[in-house]
C-alpha cells in the first residue's frame, strides 16, 4: 500500500483564504468523495484467531496416513484406528474423526492446512512458548509486546490517547475468553479490548478527576480511570453493534461456539475492529487424551469436536449474515506434542504442529509435507518445523491486510518470506492506512463550532504542502480556504464565514499522506 | 488430574452452581497499558535495601503494613496497632494464627445433596470418597477458607496461605477430592513460615499434587514429566536469566520421581518400587553434573531427597522464592536494582536460615524499602482483598436470622462473586497461579478490565444500595453502624479522612475530599448541616432522622468505592 502523493507544491507562500474561488477538485486530479471524505476503510477484512491453549497434539489432529506403521509403534497409547480417520481426497492426510466440520470446509475449499509450523529451537515451557507465539519473537528474545499489538501500533500510531474517535470509533481488537494474552500488547499500550458478552456494561460514575501522582500508585490510578472510561465508551459501541444484528444462525452450546457467535455478531454489526481472538483451553493432554478402550473418544476428541463444530457454525452464520467474504480465521497453539505417547494415555510437550486457516478466500489444500515419523523414535524426539509461524502472520498481513514488505518487516521485526494463503489477489491500492495513521490526532479545528460569522481555523503542518477545503455533507467542494507549505507545527488563521449558508459541513486538510476531516456546523 | 477428570457429578454440580449464582468466566487482561511506558518502578534508590526502617511510625506506615499482611483493615485493627511499635507489630503479625477446626457438612440440602456418611455439622475430612456429595464438600472447603479469612486475627497466616496456594498451585475442581485438598491446605498452613525445603518434600508427594500434575501416573515405562517440569520451572528454580536447567534435567527429574503414586481405589499416597526407574540419573552442568544414583526397592524413595538437595543447593532456588515473596508482598515487578539490592540480600537471609521463611519476612517487613512512600498503594487489590477486605472494613456479616444453611449459601455467593472478577479460592487459572503476580507487563493491572471494573462497581454499588445478593436475601452494608465505629462521624472533614484512610491505598487531595464532602452536605457550604443532622439522628433515631443521614452517606460511599484509589492497597 503506497502513501498517496497527490499534492506537489514547492512554494512556501501563504495563500490568503477567501470564500470565493479556489481551485476545483477536478484540477487536483481526484474526486473529493472518494478521497478526502473516504472515512470507511476500503479493506474491511478481519482476522479471527483461535488459540488452542495447552499445546495441541498435531499428530492426532492431522494424521500422516503414510506414516501409520511407525505411529502405531511409537504412540500405541493414543493411536487412532486407520478406518476412523477422515481421509482428505487426493492426499495422504487423514483428519481426526471429530473433525467432520473441518473436512466439509476443506472440501468446499474454505479450509487450508499448513503442516509442521513452529519456530527454531522449540521451548517446551507452556508460558515461554505461548509468549513466543504471541509476541512473535525469536526463541532467545523476550519481547514485552505482541505481534498483533505491533501491527496495530503501525496501523493506529496515535492509540490510545484521543481514542475512540470518529475515524476509529471501535475497539482496535477484541479478545474473548478466559485468560489474557500478550498478542495485542502494543509498544506502549494494549491495543485490544477484552469482553465476555455484548451487553454487560454497567454505568460507572464519571466525574472530574485530579491529576494522579507521579508514582507507581499514580500509574495505576491513571490506568484504572482509563479502563473505567473505556468501559463506558466502548461498551456503548459494542452494544449498538450487537443490537444491529437481529438473527443469527445456530451454534453448538459450547464455550468456543458461543465466543465465535459474539464475534460474528460484532462483525456483522459493523465494527471496524480488525482482529478478534477467542480461546479454547484444555489441550495439555498429558494424560487421558483418549478414552481407554476407544481411542477415537476422550478429551482430545471432545476438544477437536468443539473446535470443528464451532468453526463450521461460525462460517455458516457469516454466510447468512453476508460477511463471510471479509473473514479469515487461523488456529494456533504454543506447541504440538511429543512423537511418542506416555503410559498415562497422553502425550507430553512437543514441537511443530499443523495449523488451520479458514475463510472463503483461503488458498485451500495442504501446504507442506507430511512429517516423517522414525519408527525407533525415543522420548527426546520431536517433529521438525517446516514453516516458521511468523511466515503465516506475514502472509496474512501481505495478502489479507495488504501491507507491503517494508512496513511488514518493520513491525514483524524481520523480513519473513510469505506463503500462499489466499486465493487470488485480495489487495487493491487503498488509503486505509493513511487515515488510520492519523486517527486520534487532531490536525484541524475550527473555533467556535458551531460558527456564526468569523472564526479561527487551527491546523497542524508536517512541513509538507497542504490544502484546506470545505465540503458539504454530500461531499461537494464548497470552498478552498488555504493552500501552501508551512513550517512544521501549529498554525492558525481567521476565517470569515458570514457568506456560508447555515448547515453541516466538513472542513478537510489534505497533503502528502495526510487527510483529515472535521464536522463543522454553520448557524 | 484425578483419574475421573471428566467427572459427570462434578460437571453437573458446577453447572447448577453457575446457574444459581449467576457465574460467568471473568475476562482478565495481562497485556494492557503501561501508560507511562517504558518506565521502571519509581523507588527511592537510597532506601533500596533491607536496612531497618528508622523513620516515622504513624498511621500511614501502620496502614501500609496491615494492608499488605491482612485482608482489609478495620478501624479496630488500626486502633490496636497504634499502640505498638514496628518491631512489635511485625512480630505479632508473624505469629501463626491458631489452626481452625476442620470444615464440616454445611451442604446437606434435603434434596439432591445428602451426605450418606456425614451428618450435618460434622466434619467430612475423614469420610470415604462419594461422587454425589463431592461437589458439596469442595464448596464446603472453600467456604471454610473464606470464613477463616473473614475471621482473621492479627496474623499474616491467611495471606501466607494465599501466597503458597498461588505458588504451589493445585486446582480443587480438577483434583475433585476435597479430602486431599484439605490436607493440601493444612500442609501449606503447617509450613506457612517454616522450612521451604520440607514443604517441597511434602507437597511433591501430596495426594492432590500427585493428581494435579500427573505424578500419580508417572511410570518408568513412559515417564510423565509434568510435575518434574513445574517443580523446576514454577516451584523452585524459575525462569530467571540464570536458571540454566535443561530439558534433560526435566526428563531426569521425571525418572527420579517415578514410583510415587496414588493407590486406587483407596486414593492413598504410596511408593511402588516396581514403577520406579532404577537407572542412574545424570543432571546437567547447571546442577554441577550431579548424578543421582538409581536405587531399587524402598531405597528408591531416597532419590527424592537427593533431588531436592541438588535443587536447593543452587543459588537460584533461594533467589526465586525471594522474588516470589517480594512480588506478592511488595511490588509485582522486579527491576535490576531491586534484584541486586533487595532480592539478593533476602536470598542470603533465606540461605543463612536454611530455607526457613519467617526471618526473610521479618527482614522485609521492617526494611526501609518496604516503607518507601512509592511502595505504598502500588498494588491493585486482588479480588480477595477487594471483596473480603471490604466486608471486613465495613463490618459486613450474615443477618442474625440466617440459618446455617443460608449462611453457607451466602458464602458460596461470595466465592462465585470473586470468581466473576478473576479469583476463585482453591482454583487459580493454571499451574503458574494468578497472572497478576507474574505476567508482564501488566501484572496486578490485569485484574482491571472494562469487564471487571464494571463488575467491581456493581459489587460496591450493591453493598451501598440494594444489597449483596445471596439466595435467601440481599444484604446491604450497614453504613450507619460502620461510621458509628469511627472516631468522628459527626465531623464531615474528619469522617472523610477516616473513611479514606481505611479504604484508599493512597490519600486523595483536598479538592477531591471537598467534592466528597459536598455530597454529604448536599451541596451546602456549612459543615454543621451534616453535624446537626448526625447529632439529631443520634439523639432521636427515627426513620426520618436516619434516612436524612443514611441517604447522604450512601451517595458519598458509592462514589468513594468507585475511586481508583479505593482499588489500591
Amino acid at each position: 500500500m503506497k502513501r498517496r502523493d497527490f499534492l506537489k507544491y514547492t512554494s512556501a507562500g501563504v495563500v490568503v483564504p477567501t470564500l470565493a474561488g479556489g481551485i476545483g477538485a477536478k484540477a487536483l486530479g481526484y474526486s473529493p468523495l472518494t478521497s478526502a471524505l473516504a472515512m470507511t476503510p476500503q479493506n474491511d477484512n478481519v482476522i479471527v484467531l483461535i488459540y488452542l491453549a495447552g499445546g495441541n497434539d498435531g499428530l492426532n489432529t492431522v494424521v500422516p496416513m503414510d506414516q501409520l506403521s511407525a505411529l502405531n509403534s511409537v504412540r500405541p497409547h493414543v493411536i487412532l484406528p486407520e478406518n476412523s480417520l477422515l481421509k482428505l481426497n487426493g492426499t495422504s492426510v487423514g483428519l481426526h474423526p471429530s473433525l467432520t466440520g473441518f473436512r466439509d470446509l476443506y472440501n468446499e475449499e474454505r479450509l487450508q492446512i499448513v503442516q509442521n509450523v513452529g519456530y527454531p529451537n522449540q521451548d517446551f515451557s507452556h508460558f515461554r512458548s505461548t509468549d513466543i507465539w504471541m509476541s512473535g519473537s525469536d526463541e532467545n528474545v523476550v519481547l514485552p509486546h505482541g505481534l498483533a499489538g505491533r501491527y496495530l501500533n503501525y496501523e493506529y500510531p496515535n492509540f490510545p490517547t484521543e481514542y475512540p474517535n470518529s475515524d476509529m470509533p471501535d475497539p482496535l481488537a477484541i479478545e474473548l475468553g478466559w485468560t489474557g494474552s500478550l498478542i495485542f500488547q502494543g509498544q506502549s499500550a494494549s491495543m485490544g479490548m477484552v469482553i465476555n458478552s455484548t451487553d454487560s456494561f454497567y454505568n460507572l460514575i464519571q466525574e472530574e478527576v485530579e491529576p494522579a501522582p507521579d508514582s507507581n500508585a499514580g500509574e495505576r490510578i491513571e490506568y484504572i480511570r482509563l479502563i473505567a472510561q473505556q468501559s463506558q465508551v466502548y461498551g456503548e459501541v459494542i452494544k449498538n453493534a450487537a443490537a444491529k444484528v437481529s438473527a443469527q444462525g445456530t451454534y453448538p452450546e459450547t464455550n468456543l461456539a458461543q465466543q465465535l457467535k459474539i464475534v460474528a455478531r460484532l462483525i456483522a454489526g459493523g465494527l471496524k475492529t480488525k482482529l478478534y481472538m477467542v480461546t479454547i483451553d484444555g489441550f495439555d493432554t498429558h494424560d487421558t487424551q483418549i478414552q481407554s478402550g476407544n481411542n477415537t473418544q476422550g478429551m482430545h476428541a471432545e476438544l477437536l469436536s468443539e473446535l470443528s463444530g464451532a468453526v463450521s457454525a461460525f462460517m455458516k452464520d457469516c454466510d447468512g449474515l453476508g460477511v463471510s467474504d471479509r473473514v479469515m480465521g487461523m488456529t494456533f497453539s504454543e506447541f504440538g506434542r511429543r512423537i511418542i505417547s506416555n503410559a498415562s494415555n497422553g502425550t507430553d510437550h512437543g514441537a511443530a504442529a499443523p495449523q488451520f486457516l479458514f475463510g472463503n478466500h483461503v488458498a485451500g489444500g495442504i501446504l507442506g509435507e507430511n512429517p516423517e515419523i522414525p519408527s525407533d523414535a525415543n522420548y527426546e524426539d520431536n517433529l521438525e518445523m517446516q514453516y516458521d509461524f511468523r511466515q503465516l502472520y506475514a502472509s496474512l498481513f501481505e495478502q489479507w491486510f495488504c501491507i507491503d514488505g517494508n512496513d511488514r518487516a518493520g513491525f514483524m521485526l524481520d523480513d519473513f518470506s510469505t506463503l500462499p494463503v489466499t486465493s487470488g489477489a485480495q489487495c487493491s491500492p487503498s488509503s486505509t492506512h493513511d487515515i488510520n495513521k492519523l486517527a486520534g490526532k487532531s490536525l484541524i479545528e475550527v473555533y467556535p463550532n458551531p460558527l456564526s460569522h468569523v472564526g479561527k481555523v487551527k491546523f497542524v503542518s508536517s512541513g509538507q504542502p497542504i490544502v484546506i477545503r470545505l465540503f458539504d455533507v454530500q461531499g461537494r467542494l464548497v470552498d478552498e480556504l488555504l493552500r501552501g507549505a508551512y513550517p512544521r507545527g501549529k498554525h492558525s488563521f481567521s476565517w470569515n464565514a458570514s457568506g456560508l449558508l447555515s448547515g453541516h459541513y466538513y472542513i478537510n486538510i489534505s497533503g502528502q499522506g495526510v487527510s483529515q476531516s472535521k464536522k463543522l456546523v454553520k448557524i | 488430574m484425578n483419574p475421573e477428570s471428566k467427572n459427570p457429578f462434578r460437571d453437573r454440580f458446577l453447572k447448577k452452581q453457575y446457574q444459581k449464582y449467576d457465574v460467568s468466566d471473568p475476562v482478565l487482561n495481562f497485556e494492557n497499558n503501561h501508560l507511562r511506558s517504558p518506565e521502571k518502578p519509581v523507588f527511592d534508590p537510597a532506601k533500596m535495601n533491607l536496612n531497618t526502617y528508622q523513620g516515622e511510625w504513624g498511621p500511614q506506615q501502620i496502614m501500609h503494613l496491615l494492608r499488605r499482611t491482612k485482608f482489609g483493615v478495620t478501624k479496630d485493627d488500626l486502633r490496636y496497632f497504634k499502640n505498638l511499635n514496628m518491631e512489635d507489630s511485625v512480630n505479632l503479625l508473624l505469629t501463626e494464627a491458631p489452626v481452625p477446626d476442620p470444615p464440616v457438612n454445611d451442604y446437606n440440602n434435603g434434596e439432591d445433596m445428602i451426605d450418606p456418611d456425614v451428618p450435618w455439622g460434622e466434619t467430612w475430612i475423614h469420610a470415604p470418597y462419594t461422587d454425589t456429595v463431592t461437589g458439596g464438600r469442595v464448596m464446603s472447603l472453600k467456604r471454610f477458607w473464606l470464613q477463616n479469612i473473614l475471621d482473621q486475627g492479627h496474623s499474616i497466616t491467611e495471606k501466607m496461605l494465599l501466597f503458597w496456594h498461588n505458588h504451589l498451585v493445585t486446582q480443587w475442581w480438577g483434583v475433585f477430592f476435597p479430602q486431599a485438598s484439605y490436607k493440601y491446605l493444612e500442609l501449606l498452613r503447617k509450613h506457612q513460615m517454616g522450612n521451604f525445603k520440607q514443604l517441597m518434600k511434602e507437597i511433591t508427594i501430596d495426594i492432590s499434587m500427585l493428581y494435579y500434575l500427573n505424578g500419580a501416573q508417572n511410570h518408568k515405562d513412559a515417564p510423565d514429566e509434568n510435575y518434574a517440569r513445574e517443580l523446576q520451572e514454577l516451584f523452585t528454580i524459575g525462569k530467571g536469566p540464570n536458571a540454566g536447567y535443561t530439558e534433560g534435567d526435566v526428563q531426569m527429574a521425571a525418572k527420579v520421581l517415578t514410583g510415587w503414586t496414588v493407590t486406587w481405589p483407596e486414593r492413598e499416597m504410596a511408593y511402588m518400587p516396581w514403577r520406579h526407574d532404577e537407572s542412574d540419573k545424570q543432571f546437567s552442568e547447571f546442577y554441577g553434573n550431579r548424578v543421582i544414583q538409581g536405587r531399587g526397592a524402598q531405597q528408591g524413595r531416597e532419590e527424592l531427597d537427593d533431588l531436592l538437595d541438588m535443587i536447593f543447593d543452587t543459588e537460584e532456588c533461594a533467589l526465586f522464592l525471594c522474588r516470589k515473596i517480594y512480588s506478592f508482598f511488595v511490588y509485582p515487578e522486579i527491576s535490576e536494582d531491586v534484584e541486586a539490592n533487595v532480592i539478593v540480600p533476602m536470598a542470603e537471609v533465606l540461605r543463612d536460615h536454611d530455607y526457613t521463611v519467617k526471618p526473610v519476612l521479618e527482614k522485609l517487613l521492617t526494611s526501609q524499602h518496604f516503607y518507601d512512600v512509592n511502595v505504598k498503594g502500588s498494588f491493585i487489590k486482588d479480588p480477595a482483598n477487594h471483596l473480603l477486605g471490604l466486608w471486613r472494613t465495613l463490618g459486613m456479616k450474615a443477618p442474625n436470622h440466617f440459618s446455617e444453611f443460608e449462611e453457607a449459601e451466602l458464602k458460596s455467593s461470595m466465592i462465585w462473586s470473586m470468581h466473576n472478577v478473576g479469583m476463585q479460592l482453591g482454583d487459580p487459572p493454571n499451574v503458574a497461579g494468578w497472572q497478576a503476580y507474574y505476567q508482564q507487563p501488566n501484572y496486578d493491572k490485569g485484574w482491571i478490565t472494562t469487564n471487571t471494573i464494571t463488575s467491581r462497581g456493581i459489587h460496591t454499588d450493591s453493598l451501598v444500595y440494594w444489597g449483596f445478593w445471596s439466595p435467601a436475601e440481599q444484604i446491604p452494608a450497614d453504613l450507619i453502624k460502620f461510621i458509628e465505629g469511627l472516631d468522628h462521624p459527626e465531623d464531615p472533614n474528619l469522617l472523610i479522612d477516616e473513611i479514606t484512610e481505611l479504604l484508599f491505598g493512597v490519600d486523595i487531595n483536598d479538592r477531591a475530599k471537598a467534592r466528597l464532602k459536598s455530597i454529604l452536605l448536599s451541596g451546602q457550604a456549612q459543615d454543621y448541616y451534616w453535624t446537626e443532622a448526625w447529632n439529631t439522628y443520634q439523639g432521636n433515631p427515627t426513620e426520618t432522622t436516619r434516612m436524612l443521614v443514611e441517604n447522604r452517606l450512601k451517595w458519598m460511599m458509592q462514589r468513594v468505592l468507585q475511586y481508583a484509589e479505593y482499588h489500591l492497597m
